[in-house]
């Protein structure tokens, strides 16, 4: 039976072979640890430390400005330094409090406890989930306990649990999945009690047998009257990881544009995610650490590495023999999706899922559209890149979003086809970001105006 | 053999339908005739025809019609200038003062700003302003990218790119009309009247030891300006320098106390074509 999938897509290159076999390290913290207050989507945090105060591992130190925010802990005990100012790996550069570490790793106080995860209930899953600032870990950071509170009216009945990693090089979902599988499915427990629904799939991509088969026994074992857990086999195929791309492949449901999961009865979250909440809910940590995969040709010793939140980049790869002098780009996350960055001294934030190191990077010059309509056929949301970016590139921005442009997922499938080299992911961002600011300028003038 | 009977009849056929059909057109134009400004076709004539949309409207043919239907303001056309403005208040039969030019200004010298990393992807600095979440290549995250969109949009032609990739303009050519204003990804162009003599050519809200650092042209929000104002026309608010053109008075007593030479006067090249536009507009007088 040919496994289950969506419409266009591609296969790049796997390249996971270095890091897929090793076990998650643990990094131990370094000396000094800078935390940025913006990790997740929503308003920043406000810091709430100042520069002399002893902090213990597990504590506040950012508390969430609003609903759609995520608390930010102290990763380690130690002391507050100063608050600076730092550049995130993605995003602009925000508030972030500079640690220095005691060495002790003191938990704070009620942080580290045992507790017992089956007494809890929905509501008690979800304040536990935003008292320890859990976001999406697959790379959208949005806080999750937005996403495990449905608005009245729209019921949920299917939870699905992310563990295709689709992207090339990452392995860190494949490893979790392999070493905690048990951790894992108590997470899709809990979070299929916040939400009040009884299935629960942990999607998993066939290049990754032995994942799904440890996903598959710890479903069998987790098992409940009155819960159907199951692990799910998918095609290999990128962005088989891509939310909306997962839903259509395992629900056949489609997201409406402009909607979200929750428009079709669907939450869906990361292995990652489930395992922190799981951590938040039976030993009350807080998150303050995750797995990133650092690799690529630019370090001699690749692996998937449990940092804290607020190690610098470059402890990560120098924990990897990096190739300081021979790497000549850095990607933060993904290659498809993934931002390059200059500055190595970036902290590792919650939305960090891969660090790569590339030593010949080729710069592409770009041509004009042959209209060969590769991104046509490849474009998962279905729209027609090739239009789109030939619309953004004469500067027609408003014709651009008429063609739906809001509807892409930047996924990168377009540009990775492309044989005339364009970058047409960036000219979306470029559009999209033009389009946000022209609507800003416009409702200033009415507001102005009124 | 040659049937001139059949040649007669086609010809008196085709006439027959052009009479015919010219007859209906005729009817047509007067039955359907819609009463029109005929001023409205004159005021386009006199307008530029560029359809910017600098003055407000949808392009030239809109701003006429709203000029002679609706009472708009004549002397919105920057392009134009008071020429434009002179010829469509004759057309309406009015006098007109024309309006200040406006001329557009870039806040950023700072050519020699180092780079932080090569940047490979869309010349555009939209693009570029996007691409590096962190602020872009150049150290300095306030100041010019460089990749001359603002040139690029400019309709007359009137912006270009330094050796230092910083923008130019040329005000010969510059008409105001605020293209480049609204393309500039960092907020780095104005456009004011010409009057406003003189320019902090930096929007560079860092530390002053910071932009030290980075660029020998930046604001270093040292107050010197501020003590050496007579007129308490400039301030420095959240470490940039800021003129306050309701007191300034061109003195130039803070480009003097600048020790980077961030504050820039144009009195001269300004008050030069401010003289020759009055002359412009006495030689046109005197030949009316």
């Amino acid at each position: 039976m040919a496994l289950r999938s969506f419409a266009g897509g591609t296969h790049p290159p796997e390249i996971k072979e270095a890091t897929r076999g090793r076990p998650i390290r643990d990094l131990a913290p370094p000396d000094q640890l800078v935390v940025p207050m913006a990790q997740h989507i929503g308003r920043p945090a406000t810091c709430a430390v100042k520069p002399g105060d002893t902090v213990a591992r597990g504590q506040v130190i950012g508390e969430p400005a609003g609903f759609v925010s995520a608390a930010v802990h102290a990763p380690v005990s130690g002391k507050v330094k100063r608050v600076v100012q730092c550049n995130t790996p993605l995003g602009p550069a925000c508030e972030a409090v500079l640690l220095e570490n005691d060495g002790a790793d003191i938990w704070a106080e009620g942080c580290n406890e045992p507790a017992d995860p089956d007494g809890l209930s929905a509501q008690e899953v979800r304040e536990r989930v935003q008292a320890a600032g859990i976001v999406g870990l697959g790379g959208a950071t949005f806080p999750t306990h937005v996403k495990l509170t449905p608005p009245e009216g729209k019921a949920i009945d299917t939870v699905i649990l992310n563990g295709c990693e689709c992207e090339p090089y990452l392995t860190g979902d494949h490893r979790l999945m392999l070493e905690s599988p048990h951790t894992v499915v108590q997470g899709l427990k809990l979070v299929l009690r916040a939400v009040g629904c009884t299935r629960g799939i942990v999607a998993v991509e066939a290049n990754k047998p032995d994942a799904f088969q440890a996903m598959r026994k710890a479903c069998a074992q987790r098992a409940e009257d009155g819960l159907d857990l199951a692990a799910q086999l998918l095609a290999v195929k990128y962005p088989q990881g891509a939310e909306k791309q997962l839903i259509l492949a395992l629900t056949g449901r489609e997201t409406p544009s402009g909607g979200l999961p929750l428009d079709v009865g669907v939450v869906v979250q990361n292995v990652g995610t489930a395992h922190a909440v799981y951590e938040a809910c039976a030993h009350a940590r807080p998150l303050t650490e995750r797995v990133v995969t650092v690799a690529g040709p630019g370090v001699g010793a690749p692996a998937n590495l449990r940092a804290r939140i607020g190690t610098p980049v470059r402890a990560l790869l120098e924990a990897c023999d990096w190739e300081e002098s021979a790497t000549r780009e850095l990607v933060l996350g993904g290659p498809m999706m993934g931002v390059a960055h200059f500055d190595p001294d970036l902290p590792v934030n919650k939305g960090l899922s891969g660090i790569l190191a590339f030593t010949d990077p080729t710069v592409f010059d770009h041509r004009h559209c042959i209209r060969c309509g590769r991104c046509v056929d490849g474009c998962p949301q279905r729209l027609v890149p090739s239009e789109l970016s030939i619309l953004v590139e004469a500067g027609r921005f408003e014709d651009a979003r008429d063609a739906d442009l809001l509807d892409c997922i930047e996924c990168g499938v377009c540009t990775y086809v492309c044989p005339s080299r364009r970058p047409i992911v960036q000219w979306m961002k470029l559009a999209k970001d033009e389009l946000a600011r022209r609507r800003a300028r416009e409702e200033a003038a009415n507001r102005s105006g009124d | 053999m040659f049937d001139l009977t059949a040649f007669v009849i086609a010809l008196l056929v085709t006439a027959g339908i052009g009479t015919a059909l010219g007859l209906v057109l005729a009817w047509g134009g007067r039955r359907f005739h819609v009463e029109t400004d005929p001023r409205i076709q004159q005021v386009e004539d006199a307008l530029p025809g560029i359809n910017c949309g600098a003055c407000g409207y949808a392009g030239c043919a809109a701003y006429a019609e709203a000029i002679v239907s609706e009472g708009a303001p004549m002397s919105l056309c920057a392009p134009g200038g008071a020429d434009t403005a002179h010829a469509v208040a004759r057309v309406m039969g009015a006098e007109v003062e024309a309006a200040e030019p406006k001329l557009s200004v870039t806040c950023c010298q700072g050519g020699h700003v180092d780079m932080r990393f090569d940047y490979h992807g869309v010349q555009d600095c939209r693009a570029a302003h996007v691409a590096g979440q962190a602020g872009g290549r150049k150290a300095c995250t306030y100041g010019c990218l460089g990749f001359g969109t603002c040139a690029r949009a400019c309709p007359f032609g009137a912006i270009t790119m330094s050796p230092e990739r910083i923008p130019v303009v040329d005000w010969d050519k510059c008409t105001g009309c605020g293209r480049c204003v609204e393309v500039c990804p960092r907020g780095l162009n104005r456009v004011d009247p010409e009057s406003y003599y003189v320019f902090v050519l930096c929007q560079s809200h860092d530390k002053g030891a910071v932009v030290n650092k980075l660029c020998d042209r930046g604001c270093i929000a040292c107050r010197r300006c501020e003590k050496a104002c007579p007129f308490d026309a400039i301030h420095v608010i959240d470490n940039l320098a800021v003129i306050d053109y309701t007191k300034c008075t061109a003195c130039g007593k803070c480009v003097e106390a600048c020790p980077k030479n961030t504050i820039v006067s144009f009195r001269k090249q300004r008050r030069a074509r401010k003289k020759a536009r009055e002359q412009a507009a006495q030689a046109r007088e005197g030949a009316a």
